[in-house]
Order: C-alpha cells, then structure tokens, then sequence
C-alpha cells in the first residue's frame, strides 16, 4: 500500500508497510500513481529504473506485513495519577469534571503509595515505569505529589526500574517552589493554555465565571523561563476557533516554544463539538500551521509542535505501531479512591472500573477486551495508510464515537491523517533544510 | 544516485524485531485524547546502539 499526496509544492509517496517516505519530482510523482494501475507501462525508462531499484530494495509497493499476533496479555508500565479530582478552574469541556466543588476528592499519600507498589509488582521487569500526576488540578495535593515522587525514588533501585513522572496542570499554582521542584524530578510538564486571551478565557474560567488566561499567563512564562527539563504549553480547540493556528502563533508570541494543541473531546450534541463540515477549514489551518512553521527552521522563532514531531530514524517498533494506546494494557488511570480504570478519560464510569491499586485488577473481562482493540481489531484499520502512526488510536474515543471501543472515531480519525500529511511534508522539509 | 526521487532516512518496519517495551505509553505525553506513536523514540537498548 503506498499513500500518494501533494503539499507545499512536494509530491510526497508514503510506503505504508516499510515506512519509507520519498520526495518525488513532478514526473516521478505521476508515474508512482500510474505504476500502481499499469506498472511499468508508459513510464519513461529513467523513472521506471529509479522506481523498480526501490521495489527491489523494498522500500515501495512493500508486501504487507504477515498478521502480527498482539499480545493478549501486559505488563503495566504506566500511570496516570488523578491525585485530586478537584479543581480551581472550571473548564467547560473537562472531561475529568467529576464533583469539582468537593474537595475532598483528593487521593491520599496512602492510595498513592499502593498505586505506585501495584505498578511495580505488575511491571513485569520493565525498566522504564511512567507516572503522570493529572486531575483536576494535581498542585492542589501537592504535599502527596512530593511524598509519592520521594517514596518512587525509593523503589528504583530495589526493584531496578526508573521511573519519569510528567505533570499536567492549569498553572494557576505554579510557584518557584514548584518549578524547582519539577527541574528536579519531572522529565516532562504539561502546561494548559488554549492561545489567545479570547480563546482561553471562553472556557477555562473561575468557579465565578470569570477568565483565568491573565492569572496564568505570567506564571507559565516564568516557569518555563526557568524549566530545566521539557514541557508543552498545551491547549484546546474546539469549533469556536476554527481557526486555530492563530492560537498557536500566539502561544508561540509569548515565548513558548514547545506547543501542542487537541481537538474538543466533545459529545456531538454539543455546541462547541466539531463536525464533519468543519474539516476543510480545519486541514487549511493544518496546512497553514505547517508551512508558518517550515519559514520559522533555523530562526528564533522556531517552535516545535506535538503532532508534527516524528522521529523518523528511530521512531518506534513494528510491534509498538499496532498495540494500539496501550489503556487498560500497559496504562493504568487511578481515581482518589484507588479505582484502576483503562485511561484518564474512562474514569468514573463505574461500567469500566478495572480493580483498584490493592486488589489489583479484578475484572478481567475487561482487560481482555482492551487487550484485543488495536489495529487488528478495528476493520476501518486495515486499509487505512497512517495506520502505522496510530497504532489503532485512541480506545476512549472509538467508544464515545461508535459506542464500542473496537470501532473508530471517524472524525478524529481524518485530522489524525491530515496532521500526519503535514508532519511528513515538515519533517522532509527540516531535513532538507 | 536517484535523480528524480529523494528517499528519506526512515527506520524500516521489520515483523521479527522491537516488541520490548521500554518506550513511553502512548498517552503518557502532550496529548491525552488522541493517539500518536511515531514521535515516540525506540528505547531498546540493543536497537538504539545498532543504530548508532
């Protein structure tokens, strides 16, 4: 399977089963499309040389791959620690917005402490163990963040394993305390900022009503000012920005040089949710991003985004591009009270509750199920040519999407693609730059 | 030397290698809602000093 695209100027040939990418002239580019009807016929023999030297190194046309049997069972290597399910903003498109006003919702040093043994007796001698401390707000359990990240410390080198926590916070209690506290033990922090003032301010609010973006702003700026260690400035879009690469240079405009944006996870009812007529804006602003970014290489306003990074050399596995997102296999959401669900966005929905962090996993037959969804077992994969960048996407969203988590996020699944075009176009442009 | 096609350094998808996983989860990271992996470096130990 080859995917054939033209962006910027490049006609771009993606090899789906080698994951080659090759940059094609006019010429090349047309004859690559007719090969795949005609084979060598018509092409001039120059061309037709270039392309079959490719074939044979197997680098084009490539056969599929034979089918790969995923695993059916894991080891857990992650976490996602949802430390306080309270918060001190009110984010109108939370999807973690359980019983914000009750502040009692925060996990104990205790339930922590039993998360993180559960993690190390399920992790199957893995090395490499990730934590991300999420919520609600997580800095407002702070003194339980710092004992968990100690008591962590102190498993290391007993158990052999090496832990590396991320924190994803609204910002409005970022310190220097904090910020010290994070360059020394936090390999990445996720920051929320939705762009510009307007944009944020529309849904990222006080419990009174009121915007947070000027209360948080200048907090981000110094943090990252001073972060030593990596970070996102990360926001949202929904279908009242549309236009969202402007939210984006003005993240960047503030000093930001690390940035990631999402689409709304959004019920289709709801007004600010995206739809299907929304996506030839939605991949002109995909495109826009991409080539603003590609006139910024090697300037001092360069700016790196989330989605268009791929590591092309080294990226990962063959195994690793069809086991889909790894929920309720290798990751773990813990609630305050302890409740394993297969990922943050799953928790609270009690018909999806795992176990709990001292029992251990105890419905098995959901395991099981989240074990089997992943590439193979979403039809809408299998002939899909970014299928190998996904890996199956995201399980939360084929449920809320078809109601199964073996469906597909149709939506979702089109601006996966569109951001993978632009990726590839970007990332050959770095390289030739 | 190609003269009309550029073929970028990928690494080649190979069925018998990989599998080990000591690479980040896939959520583990910026996004949260969304699934994206090949950003995500290869950390076995054996495939990194390969490539080196």
């Amino acid at each position: 399977m080859v995917h054939c695209y033209q962006l910027g100027g490049s006609g771009i040939v993606l090899d789906v089963n080698s994951g080659s990418i090759h940059i094609c002239d006019e010429e090349s580019y047309r004859a690559i499309e007719a090969w795949e009807r005609n084979g060598s016929e018509g092409i001039e023999a120059e061309i037709a040389r270039e392309i079959e030297a490719l074939i044979s190194a197997g680098k084009l046309f490539s056969p599929e791959h034979s089918r790969l049997s995923p695993a059916d069972d894991y080891d857990v290597k992650a976490l996602c620690l949802n430390v306080a399910h309270c918060c001190n903003l009110r984010c109108a498109y939370c999807f973690t917005g359980h019983n914000l006003n009750d502040d009692t919702q925060l996990m104990s040093f205790e339930t922590g402490k039993a998360a993180l043994d559960f993690l190390v007796a399920n992790c199957g001698g893995h090395r490499n163990l990730e934590v991300d401390f999420f919520g609600g707000e997580p800095l407002l359990n702070l003194d339980v963040v710092k004992r968990l990240v100690a008591y962590a410390r102190t498993l290391e080198a007993e158990h052999n394993v090496r832990f590396r926590f991320t924190l994803t916070t609204n910002g409005l209690l970022l310190t220097d305390d904090v910020t010290e506290f994070c360059n020394a033990e936090f390999d990445n922090v996720v920051l929320s900022l939705d762009g510009r003032e307007a944009t944020h301010n529309r849904f990222r609010k006080f419990p009174g009503g009121s915007g947070s973006y000027s209360a948080v702003v200048g907090k981000m700026q110094r943090f990252t000012a001073l972060r030593k260690g990596g970070y996102y400035i990360r926001g949202t879009y929904t279908r009242d920005n549309l236009d969202f690469t402007a939210d984006i240079l003005a993240m960047s405009e503030l000093g930001f040089r690390h940035l990631a944006l999402e689409p709304v996870v959004a019920s289709p009812d709801s007004p600010y949710s995206l739809r299907e007529e929304d996506l030839p804006l939605l991949f002109a602003e995909y495109e826009k991003l991409a080539f603003e970014m590609a006139a910024r290489i090697g300037g001092t306003e360069e700016f790196t985004f989330y989605h268009y990074s791929l590591d092309l050399e080294n990226g990962p596995c063959l195994h690793k591009r069809c086991a889909g997102c790894g929920a309720g296999t290798e990751y773990y959401c813990v609630t305050p009270d302890g409740t394993l669900y297969p990922c943050h966005q799953f928790a609270g929905e009690a018909e999806f509750a795992a176990g709990n962090v001292r029992d251990g996993i105890t419905n098995r037959t959901l395991t099981e199920k989240f074990a089997k969804a992943n590439l193979f077992s979403r039809s809408d994969c299998a002939e899909c040519w970014a299928k190998f960048y996904c890996a199956g996407g995201c399980s939360a969203n084929a449920y809320h999407a078809s109601g199964s988590i073996d469906g597909t996020y149709g939506l979702g699944c089109e601006l996966f693609r569109k951001r993978m075009e632009c990726a590839i176009w970007l990332t050959a442009n770095t390289a030739s730059a | 030397m190609s003269q009309h096609i550029k073929t970028l350094k990928t690494r080649e998808l190979c069925e018998n290698e990989g599998g080990c996983g000591e690479c980040r989860t896939s959520c583990q990271s910026a996004c949260k809602t969304s699934c994206g992996v090949s950003n995500q470096p290869c950390e076995n130990p054996e495939t990194t000093e390969k490539a080196a």
